[in-house]
């Protein structure tokens, strides 16, 4: 039994696409994007945000109103999904609950013509491919939703298709099992050099499967980058906030030299990067994470009043108020015993702070 | 080793297309060339014209042999049109040529063969412009047979395959031929005969067309008078039929509220059983209940007599006219409000009530204030669904009426009475239609799709409260009434149909089902000797052939509508739910008007009825279609078309399995609701097709209700089977109730 499932990684462009719903709501506007052949890519944003309506005009299921999408060097902008080569997994599977699961994964292999020994073989490894050899007589109903969940991948893989797309496909797991199969989906797509669109509105989720992520936002890209660049280097407030939580503060760039700003935020002066800034007000992005507390003064801190203190398990979650502003830190010490109403210092631990612009 | 070298490719739907075209070219061919051209008088299912001087005489010959004779002449343009295609054949479908040609030869062609059918009739020319034009003309010609109708539907999905091929609904040959089919044939057998007959209201005798003619009949003293007021004389028709119908709306309502009540709120142990009430009207032919209502209160019925007796009253016709056409159809109706009602009391959360009870509202606030407002909306919907139920009942005012007259049974006896008066039967049939089409818009207006919604809602956890107390027993009573007496009707009719002669003879006697249904072995087999046979059959056939036509085309349309968006929609979703508000007797006057003459000549044949059922049952199966389908996961479909399935791969094999039980209740529905229908039926039936429910109200007016009774007797026992056989499969199936329609 020596059939693969091959790839035929396409990359995906959109130019200048637009989706107009009932003639006046913009879902998606203007965007344009590359999506490289061979990577994992995903669509995050809040709901409403239009990752969805992106998603499914890459599979055809909704045709752009304005602009073009190529799969490959191929213009597939007035293709419908049956002509596109691109299969999708669905958030809720979408198993045909009337077929077997060998049905199920052989469907599509039949509808592109193969032979019947070649759609078997075809079926075989696909489901060898996912982990459910022997799994193909069973109905979708007498498996557990994270077995229906790699019958529709193996069902979407063994087309080979150009590009794969991924619907918030573990919102139907509980917690547990999500960690596993978005590994197994990351380790599946590696291995074979997929071409994968994934949409998801779980920031963790697009951290740890992603080769890059798209953050989306009314209908817009509000960023573009790594999972390191998103998180380390945020555009702009909404993205600091979004990926990951950020503390907000107001500061003030004093002087830019060389690319690098001189930041006064309450009694402390920092040096950062400018990212492109003058002087003048701005905002700095602090992750919760990348403070430290103490109860004792140390170099560069100030002092704040812990007006909040919760034991969550594996860390601990504290809300400080400072002379700027309320500040929420998250720590790993669990026990450094911190009195809530007590006068306690506060120190930016590295990488530090990020500048964003104002507003 | 095994190495897969099979290519796995998509698009290529080119050479798809190419054979598509290929297929209604052959069809089209076929009834070019081979088929006959003309309408066979010995019915559509009669095949002798084949032995009988095929091909050559001209009454059966092809479109080609007629035109090789030298005759219809008017007819070779269409050859043209037909060969326009073979142009396109090697061509792919993004040629822009392809989609044009298809177009040219589809819109071309179709419109020559519409404009010389309508042009061109049994005297020759139609319209005395053409004669002016072209001289008069030699020939005539009758309706079109089956070659017109295979090269018309060649033609029409011509036309769909060019607009598929244009990017039509993302260019899916499926979907676009669809909706092409379903406009078609809505068009022809609903908007034709209606507009068809708007317009011979507007022809004085000679066809003239005159809206003064219009008007004076219109304002008929016998249709809008107002003389009850006033003085000894009846009112008119149209206030007969409107006070009838707000009457019966409001008591079907109120009644079908207090069976909801009771079946969803009362902790009845039983009040599962109350919903097998639902069935009853579905089973029971609609003149039924007022058989049995003369039986218990006409002038010899059971009751009367009773009272008679007892208290010395001389017995009277009270019961003809509106007091026995009220009690029938509120009978006969309430069930239908109920099925409506119950979704909506059980759509109303429980949660909300459970709220309102922790804010310490008791019960009767609970109700008053909380429940009584949500249902408000399902109250209206159930009022005018009875209002257009009882407009639209043809049977018990034809039984019960007496001296007052309604619209349905005064459109039936212009027609088929002495007076014979088509033009005031569509002046009639315009009024009842004004009415039925106002509180259909009504419905749709304020109320939207709760219709639909009302059973998709599902509560989210929590129990309804119980009854508060000052509505239990007076609520619990009415229903209990009720129960009784609809159950005394039912025993009535059993009852009736053992009885002699009511009344008079009142031993029990086997004599009605020997006439109706006698049954004698000969040397050469079984003889039906009854009477009922013969309609018995037919009906049975047509009701056969109807109902799995009903149930496609149902869910085809419920298929556009749920999970196609197409430019047109509300409109193509208002055309095939309109024939729902075109009473029965509105779409028989209709059918005939237009389908007597040419082109399309269907009177007197099985077919029409045929028709008329599919297309006055269609709603029921669009609204089972699209119930049924709003519940099936939509990304089901999506998951196929990635998968790289076409929209007809996907409805065959993904949605058209996972609706059998939708399908097999619709079928079964159509079927039960065929075999009962009436109004329509009564102007279609020909002695050569004969329905049951047509010969038993022919018995009726002969006084021979025995039989009558006997007969019905026998049709709700074979619907009744026909529903529970449908009630086992399902549960085999189990996968969705009854109650789900």
């Amino acid at each position: 039994m020596n059939t693969k499932i091959k790839s035929n990684a396409s990359s995906v462009t959109f130019e200048n696409v637009t989706k107009i719903y009932g003639g006046t709501v913009k879902a998606v506007d203007k965007v344009s994007l590359t999506i490289e052949a061979g990577t994992l890519v995903t669509l995050l944003g809040p709901s409403g945000c239009g990752k969805t309506t992106t998603l499914r005009m890459i599979a055809g299921l909704e045709m752009v109103s304005e602009g073009r999408i190529l799969i490959g060097d191929q213009d597939v902008t007035k293709l419908p999904a049956t002509d596109r080569d691109v299969s999708m997994v669905f958030q809720s599977y979408a198993l045909f609950p009337h077929m077997t699961v060998g049905e199920n994964v052989s469907y599509g292999l039949k509808l592109s013509g193969l032979s019947k020994t070649d759609t078997k073989e075809k079926m075989m490894a696909g489901l060898e491919l996912v982990g459910l050899k022997g799994y193909d007589a069973r109905l979708p109903s007498e498996l557990s939703g994270g077995q229906q969940q790699r019958v529709a991948v193996a069902r979407a893989l063994v087309l080979e298709p150009q590009v794969l797309l991924f619907d918030e496909p573990l919102s139907n797991l509980d917690a547990k099992l999500r960690r596993q199969v978005r590994e197994e989906i990351r380790d599946i797509q590696q291995n074979l050099g997929l071409t994968v669109v994934y949409v998801t509105h779980d920031q963790e989720e697009a951290l740890a499967v992603s080769d890059r992520i798209i953050v989306m936002r009314n209908a817009e890209i509000a960023q573009e980058g790594t999972p390191r660049d998103l998180y380390d280097r945020p555009a702009d407030a909404f993205v600091a906030d979004f990926i990951g939580e950020a503390n907000l503060l107001p500061c003030t760039i004093s002087k830019v030299e060389d690319e690098i700003a001189e930041v006064n935020i309450g009694s402390i002066d920092l040096k950062l990067a400018a990212r492109g800034l003058g002087a003048g007000s701005a905002k700095l992005a602090v992750r919760p994470g990348r403070i430290a507390l103490s109860a004792r003064k140390v170099s560069h801190s100030i002092p704040v009043k812990l007006m909040k203190s919760t034991y969550v398990g594996n860390h601990m979650e504290y809300l400080v108020k400072g002379e700027f502003a309320e500040i929420f830190v998250i720590s790993t010490e669990m026990n450094a015993d911190l009195p809530v109403g007590d006068t306690v210092y506060l120190k930016f631990r590295e990488p530090g702070p990020v500048l964003l612009p104002e507003g | 080793m095994t190495d897969i070298t099979a290519q796995i490719s998509r698009g290529s739907a080119g050479t798809g297309t190419n054979r598509v075209v290929l297929l209604w070219l052959c069809i089209g061919m076929v009834g070019f060339f081979l088929l006959p051209w003309y309408v066979q008088e010995d019915g559509f299912w009669s095949f002798e014209w084949l032995v009988d001087g095929y091909p050559f005489d001209s009454d059966y010959a092809s479109a080609a042999f007629l035109l090789g004779q030298g005759i219809k002449l008017w007819l070779a343009p269409l050859a043209l049109f037909l060969a326009l295609p073979l142009l396109v054949l090697g061509r792919h479908k993004t040629d822009p040529l392809f989609a044009k040609i298809l177009l040219i030869s589809g819109i071309g062609g179709l419109s020559w063969l519409l404009l010389q059918g309508f042009a061109i009739g049994i005297k020759g020319w139609q319209f005395g412009i053409f004669e002016d034009m072209f001289g008069p003309l030699g020939d005539r010609q009758f309706g079109l047979g089956y070659g017109a109708m295979l090269l018309a539907a060649c033609f029409l999905f011509m036309i769909t395959i060019g607009a598929a091929a244009r990017g039509a609904v993302n260019g899916d040959i499926f979907v676009v031929s669809s909706i092409g089919f379903v406009v078609a044939i809505v068009g022809i057998f609903i908007f034709f005969p209606i507009v068809g007959m708007l317009a011979g209201a507007l022809r004085d005798n000679d066809g003239a067309y005159s809206i003064f003619i219009f008007m004076e009949k219109f304002t008929d003293r016998k249709i809008w008078g107002l003389g009850c007021l006033s003085a000894n004389v009846s009112c008119g028709v149209a206030w007969n039929s409107l006070v009838l119908g707000v009457i019966v709306g409001i008591s079907t309502t109120l009644l079908g509220l207090v069976y909801a009540l009771v079946a969803t709120r009362s902790g009845f142990k039983y009040s599962r059983l109350l919903r097998a009430l639902t069935v009853l009207p579905i089973i029971t032919p609609p003149f039924v209940i007022g058989l049995a209502i003369i039986l218990l209160f006409g002038l010899s019925g059971s009751i009367t007599q009773f009272v008679a007796d007892v208290f010395g009253l001389t017995p009277t016709r009270w019961i003809y006219g509106l007091p026995g056409i009220v009690i029938a159809q509120t009978l006969a109706y309430t069930p239908i409000a109920f099925l409506v009602l119950i979704g909506v009391v059980e759509g109303v959360s429980p949660s909300m009530e459970e709220a309102a009870q922790t804010l310490r509202a008791d019960r009767w606030t609970t109700f008053k204030t909380v429940t009584w407002p949500l249902m408000r909306p399902g109250l209206a919907n159930a009022f005018l669904l009875g209002f257009i139920e009882s407009m639209a009942d043809f049977g018990n005012p034809l039984v019960l009426g007496g001296n007052y007259d309604v619209l349905s049974t005064e459109i039936f006896f212009s027609i088929v009475g002495a007076q014979n008066d088509q033009g005031r039967a569509a002046v009639l049939a315009i009024v009842l239609l004004t009415f039925t089409l106002g509180a259909f818009f009504a419905q749709r207006k304020w109320l939207g799709k709760k219709s639909y919604a009302a059973n998709t809602g599902k509560g989210d956890g929590g129990a309804h409260p119980l009854l508060p107390r000052r509505l239990k027993w007076p609520v619990y009573t009415i229903a209990a009434i009720w129960t009784f007496m609809t159950i005394v009707i039912y025993c009535m009719i059993i009852y009736g149909s053992f009885v002699e002669v009511w009344g008079l003879k009142n031993n029990l006697t086997f004599r009605h089902y020997i006439d109706a249904f006698g049954i004698k072995w000969t040397e050469n087999g079984i003889l039906w000797v009854g009477s009922a046979w013969n309609s018995f059959w037919t009906t049975i056939q047509i009701a056969a052939i109807a109902a799995p036509l009903t149930a496609m085309l149902g869910l085809v349309t419920a298929y556009l509508l749920v999970r196609q968006s197409f430019s047109g929609k509300s409109a193509f979703e208002f055309g095939t739910m309109l024939s729902f508000a075109i009473p029965g007797t509105v779409i028989g006057v209709s059918y005939i008007l237009a389908f007597n003459v040419p082109p399309i000549e269907l009177t007197g044949t099985g077919v029409i009825l045929v028709l008329s059922f599919i297309f006055r049952n269609m709603p029921v199966g669009v609204r089972a279609g699209v119930a049924s389908m709003a519940q099936l996961d939509k990304s089901l479909d999506e998951a196929s078309l990635t998968l790289g399935a076409n929209a007809w791969q996907t409805f065959r094999s993904i949605i058209l399995p996972l609706l059998r039980p939708a399908i097999l209740a619709a079928v079964v529905y159509s079927f039960v609701r065929a075999m009962t229908a009436i109004s329509a039926v009564i102007f279609l039936v020909s002695a050569e097709y004969n329905m049951a429910t047509a010969y038993i109200i022919g018995r009726v007016e002969n006084n021979d209700y025995g039989l009558a009774i006997a007969y019905s007797t026998v049709l709700i026992f074979v619907m009744l089977a026909a529903v529970g056989i449908l009630q086992l499969l399902i549960l085999k199936s189990g996968k969705t109730r009854l109650s789900s329609i």
